[in-house]
């Protein structure tokens, strides 16, 4: 058999992939992790200032929360079941340094924890900051705004 | 010397024996439906081990120390120790050798570096080069996981083509002794690259080269599918067995109902592991486990392993490179 003959043989017989059933808990989990956001920033701004201060406080807030189930291992039985609404969430960002942090911590803390823990986190860090970037060159050209 | 038969056979005439065996597993292994089959199912994957790769090591010496206090043996008398492993440059089974002082021949071949020491052994006893051959493999969920995969606490959601690795450790004893079962015949399968790259689904890229290999061991010995009461294939999984069959359909092969697969069924139903086990330690088990016990309760006679690898490293995956795979077959007669 040719191997293009057998990839498209493979492709017919894949298991189909449960796309309702993810979507529904993608859903529900990311709202979940939401609306946690918002009773922490709800309580924030009852004690800070500014609005910006207290999406700070309920960023560092949600991360501390990502970070304390991945040490205790529920993350990933979490997002085994949400997907991306486990991963989409800055909690699902904190998860990325944390994971890679624990495995490497092995190789040691200098070149083991130090050099990889971004080993996941680093391309959303990278090409958001690049976006970033983009959209506000754009934004200054259109509007002129310098 | 007719010990080549056909194009690519061994013929083992001397009669070459399993005589001694030892197979761990850990705890998620031991809650599978093949639990009683394996000698020690380890009350947790860590051992008291700082690192899964110490671990990894600790079970495979364990395996090796275990299988030569059954033998009766020293390491001392045995002339060759093979064994192989899924992680980098092997350094579990180096490690784990430089506490023998023994010949040491590591090999890799990914999962189906069991059945590849299998062959190698044999054809070391028939050369009369040896007489008693170490073989042992071993695998760990976590050490598999950071080198092909993720950190292990990673928000990744697995697809139903998914393979878990097993973790676990096996090792036997090769001899003339007359007890076990003989090793009869070796295919030593060719690399088969059917340009499959999806690396979340393995399965699918082996079964052409277990279909090969089969397909080339029964032109070899004249055999069919129906001469031999159980092939167990190494760890294709639900999707590659899937696949296996399909391809075997298509030329009307026979005897269908007696292929089964280590990977597929070393896990049950109630286990969520995607498309089943793998991991070098997987057929290893399955094979001294739940295939040797039935060779020796005669539940079986004849049996053929056909142990799978993906030859793969992250590396080649990351630079788009397609899946190399291989099977070897080993037949086994009570």
């Amino acid at each position: 058999m040719q191997p293009k003959e057998y990839q498209q043989l493979v492709q017919e017989n894949l298991p189909p992939r449960p796309i309702v059933k993810n979507m529904l808990w993608a859903f529900f989990v990311g709202g979940i992790i939401c609306a946690i956001g918002q009773v922490v920033l709800t309580i924030a701004q009852s004690f800070e200032r500014t609005k910006n201060e207290a999406a700070a406080v309920t960023l560092a807030a949600m991360i501390f929360l990502g970070t304390i189930l991945t040490a205790l291992g529920v993350y990933d039985e979490i997002a085994e079941k949400a997907g991306a609404g486990a991963a989409v969430p800055i909690t699902g960002f904190a998860n990325t340094v944390t994971s890679a942090a624990m495995d490497f911590r092995r190789e040691g803390l200098l070149l083991g924890m130090g050099a990889k823990m971004f080993v996941i986190a680093g391309p959303v860090i990278v090409y958001g900051i690049l976006a970033g970037f983009i959209v506000a060159l754009i934004k200054s050209l259109v509007l002129g705004l310098f | 010397m007719g010990k080549r038969t056909g194009t690519r056979t061994l013929t083992f005439s001397r009669g070459p024996r399993i005589t001694s065996r030892y197979t761990l597993v850990g705890p998620w292994e031991g809650k599978g439906p093949y639990a009683l089959d394996f000698h020690e199912i380890l009350p947790d994957d860590s051992l008291g081990q700082k690192t899964a790769e110490k671990t990894e090591r600790l079970m495979l010496e364990k395996a090796i120390s275990k299988v030569l206090e059954q033998h009766g043996t020293s390491i001392h008398d045995v002339h060759f120790l093979i064994a192989g492993d899924l992680l980098n440059q092997i350094t579990t089974s180096s490690l784990a050798a430089s506490t023998h002082a023994v010949p040491f021949i590591g090999i890799y071949g990914a999962c189906s570096t069991f059945a590849e020491a299998l062959g190698l052994g044999a054809v070391l006893l028939e050369g009369e080069f040896a007489q008693q051959v170490l073989i042992g493999t071993a695998s760990h969920y976590q050490t598999a996981e950071r080198q092909f995969r993720y950190p292990i606490e990673l928000n990744v959601q697995h697809l139903r083509t998914n393979q878990v690795t097993v973790t676990g450790a096996a090792a036997a004893i090769l001899s003339f002794a007359e007890r076990g079962p003989r090793i009869t015949h070796a295919t030593f399968g060719t690399v088969v690259d059917m340009g499959l790259k999806d690396p979340h689904d393995m399965g699918s890229a082996m079964a052409p080269a277990a279909f090969r290999t089969i397909k080339e061991h029964l032109a070899d010995t004249g055999r069919t599918l129906e001469d031999y009461d159980l092939i167990l294939t190494g760890d294709l999984g639900k999707q590659g067995s899937k696949m296996l069959r399909l391809l075997m359909e298509r030329e009307q092969i026979k005897g269908l109902e007696r292929l089964q697969d280590g990977g597929s069924q070393i896990f049950g139903p109630h286990q969520p592991v995607g498309a089943g086990g793998s991991g070098a330690a997987c057929v290893a088990v399955m094979t001294l486990g739940y295939v040797l016990n039935r060779l020796e309760a005669a539940q079986v006679k004849r049996v053929l392993i056909v142990a799978t690898g993906a030859l793969l490293s992250a590396l080649t995956v990351l630079q788009g490179e397609s899946i190399p795979c291989i099977a070897h077959a080993i037949a086994l007669e009570q």
